[in-house]
């Protein structure tokens, strides 16, 4: 029962920590005594689902976003919306989370073509808006524990994000979120999510770390339950960014 | 050369005179660059005039690691080979900054006192002063990302740095670290390039970091293949598909020996001859800034003698590795920046079992970054690896501060490194930490670079340094 960790672009989208969240679930794997290994998938690499998987796709550079939609343009785009509608795990940031939409504009005004998971657009920033930056506190609603949770991050993005017919992820207490305008942050579609927090994102919020864990062992044992960890070291980090924001 | 009365240039410089007096007597600050807005903009050609008036004229240093520590110890090999040099100031880097250092080493008449100019120069600012300031050389230590708030495009930054080769004269040098792909690439821009680089393959750290910038050839964008790598994106690489190879090197260093936090030792090869080097403050990263040294003084005519001697005296830059002593205990400061840095300062003191008492301290100010993300990027498992492979006589548990404290302590647990105390408060961490460590022994204090300034503030309430930290 060994879940597989598929790193998209590892080496080219790791412009913010993104490896703090392949860290995060890995280790949260191996602390439970759960088998996990974790994958590069590369430019020209295709993607080996193998039932148990979570796709991570950090954030790059805009000469990066462009190689990247290219690659993601034929078969390999194809196959990652299809792990989606069946219910498979992944987790975009920044600019992952951009090319999970529809289209991503970049500043020089190049449209490039995104995977198409999310109903969802991005625009560049006019000459005249900043750049969305800082620490940011989002309210989230959790359907499988049907509880509301929090997720604590930091965004760092140009672009401006515009949901069309999918779910944001949460709602911005404190920030900017998706476009500074609307108190979106992110998209949820299954169990695919977007999000501009980095910070890393994972390691300061376990509980979402848990749940795309869950969501990816569960596709093959919908029974199957997560052993609890001692928390305490990381609700401490949580707490004191989240009291900072509130 | 000339040196006739320019009733312009005296106006320009008495100006700044004033600005200067007028800025210490009202504490207003910035007082090491407002003379140079000021002399600027009485007369626009002050910088040309006066660098044109040094006899050696001028030498600049740019990169985004190393420019404060390369620059004072090319410093002092000339103060040892009895050049009078004049340097701006850290954090006055930029064009006005450099104009500012010139104005106040010349008379009012406009004579400059100083035989040479010396300039540490921001990459966005070397176009700039390149144009102005009459270099007789240009070096380029490194190209990282470094403030990771910043969006930035390192080949970019290149290209501007390349684009000032043009007004370099045409018995001008270009000064290049042939281990850093993008720098060495930029040697293709001049006929005058002058490499430096390590040949020692005991330092291949086997991995290229998570950190690692420029991975791709500069040239056509293939992946690099790399023989060794020293740290981050910096080894000994070749590109197989275009044939970009790191360059022949002109200084050398080879046969490098780290002792701890006490220095280091190595053999400097040089188109002059070769000689062994002990410089006193620690690390690969300052083998790097000593050949870096080496080759700016060198190409400016300094004897190899006068520059192993400057090397030697050399006892480290204000505000990157600094030793303080603490009653019966040192305490050893060493500036975190960026994953790079951290990495090498890990690599360097805490796996050769050296550091027994350490504290981090993590601040998230505008000035040290406002983003943790890129404590994810330091290599802390390197610290694990070592620990199971038994490299290491068992790690200490890491004391951590800061205003980001709990996120250094989320950062360990992950690495499955012991965590000791978790002190947010600067001033109580650096006063526990001391106490915590035993008589005789030293405490290792990794912080950015706001929680430094405060570590040392209380350092210097606790009577344990002088006030003045500048190394002049
Ligand atoms: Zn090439």
């Amino acid at each position: 029962m060994k879940l597989t960790i598929h790193h998209l672009y590892a080496d080219m989208m790791n412009l913010y920590g993104d490896r703090g969240n392949v860290i995060s679930i890995k280790k949260r794997c191996e602390w439970r005594s759960i088998p996990v290994e974790v994958v590069d998938v590369g430019l020209g690499e295709r993607i080996q689902p193998t039932s148990r998987d979570i796709f991570l796709f950090g954030g790059g550079q805009d000469r990066e976003q462009a190689l990247l939609a290219e690659d993601l343009s034929g078969s390999k785009g194809a196959d990652l919306r299809a792990v989606v509608e069946d219910g498979g795990v992944v987790l975009g940031v920044c600019g992952g989370y951009q090319l999970m939409g529809h289209s991503y504009e970049t500043p020089e005004g190049e449209r490039l073509p995104g995977v198409g998971i999310f109903d969802l657009t991005t625009e560049p920033r006019k000459p005249d808006e900043e750049r969305l930056i800082g620490n940011v506190l989002v309210r989230v609603r959790a359907p499988e524990t049907d509880e509301v949770r929090e997720i604590v991050g930091f965004e760092n993005h140009g672009g401006r994000t515009y949901l069309g017919d999918t779910e944001p992820l949460g709602e911005v207490v404190a920030g900017y979120g998706n476009n500074g305008q609307d108190g979106t942050e992110g998209a949820r579609h299954l169990n695919a999510y977007g999000t501009y927090l980095h910070g890393s994102l994972l390691p300061k919020n376990p509980w979402l770390t848990d749940q795309l864990i869950l969501n990816a062992l569960r596709r093959v044992d919908d029974s199957f339950e997560l052993e609890p960890l001692d928390d305490a070291v990381e609700r401490v980090a949580f707490d004191s960014l989240a009291d900072r924001l509130r | 050369m000339s040196s006739e009365f320019d009733p312009r240039l005296s106006a320009a410089i008495l100006a700044a005179r004033s600005a200067q007096i007028a800025s210490r007597t009202l504490k207003t600050g910035g007082g090491s660059t407002m003379p140079g807005v000021v002399a600027r903009r009485v007369d626009p050609k002050v910088l040309t005039k006066l660098s044109q008036r040094l006899p050696m004229g001028s030498a600049a240093i740019t990169g985004t690691n190393g420019k404060t520590t390369t620059t004072r110890m090319v410093s002092k090999i000339l103060q040892t080979a009895g050049v009078r040099a004049v340097n701006n100031s850290t954090g006055a880097n930029l064009v006005t900054g450099v104009t500012a250092a010139l104005v106040s080493d010349s008379s009012v008449s406009g004579k400059p006192a100083s035989e040479m100019g010396l300039f540490e120069v921001d990459e966005a600012s070397v176009p700039k002063v390149a144009a102005e300031a009459d270099l007789k050389l240009l070096a380029v230590l490194n190209l990282f990302r470094d403030q990771l708030d910043r969006y930035g495009e390192l080949a970019y930054t290149g290209k501007v740095i390349a684009s000032a080769f043009v007004d370099l004269p045409p018995d001008g040098t270009v000064v290049l670290n042939a281990d850093d792909p993008l720098v060495a690439s930029l040697g293709r821009s001049t006929a005058k390039a002058v490499y430096y680089g390590v040949d020692e393959p005991n330092l291949d750290t086997g991995r290229l970091q998570h950190v690692a910038d420029s991975k791709d050839c500069p040239v056509c964008g293939t992946a690099l293949d790399y023989e060794t790598v020293y740290m981050g994106h910096v080894g000994l690489y070749g590109c197989g598909n275009c044939g970009f190879s790191r360059p022949e090197l002109q200084y050398r260093a080879s046969r490098v020996r780290f002792d701890g936090a006490r220095g280091t030792e190595f053999l400097l090869s040089t188109p002059k001859g070769e000689a062994e080097v002990r410089i006193e403050i620690p690390g690969l990263y300052n083998v790097y800034n000593a050949l870096a040294a080496a080759a700016v003084a060198g190409e400016s005519g300094v004897a190899l003698g006068e520059i192993v001697r400057g090397l030697g005296e050399f006892g480290g830059a204000f505000g990157r590795v600094e030793r303080v002593k603490a009653g019966d205990r040192e305490a050893f400061l060493l500036l975190i920046k960026n994953p790079v840095g951290f990495n090498e300062i890990l690599r360097t003191f805490v796996t050769g079992a050296d550091a027994r008492n350490v504290l981090i301290a993590i601040n998230d100010n505008d000035a040290d970054g406002r983003d943790v993300s890129w404590l994810w990027d330091v290599d802390f498992e390197m610290l694990a690896d070592a620990k199971s492979e038994g490299r290491t006589n068992g790690l200490p548990p890491f004391m951590v501060s800061g205003i980001r404290a709990d996120d250094m302590a989320v950062r360990l647990k992950y690495a499955e490194l012991p965590v000791g105390s978790v002190v947010p408060d600067r001033k109580k961490a650096i006063r526990e930490a001391l106490a915590a460590t035993p008589p005789g022994e030293t405490l290792y204090v990794l912080p950015t670079y706001t929680a430094m300034l405060e570590i040392r503030q209380t350092l210097s309430e606790l009577g344990y340094t002088h006030p003045f930290w500048e190394d002049k």
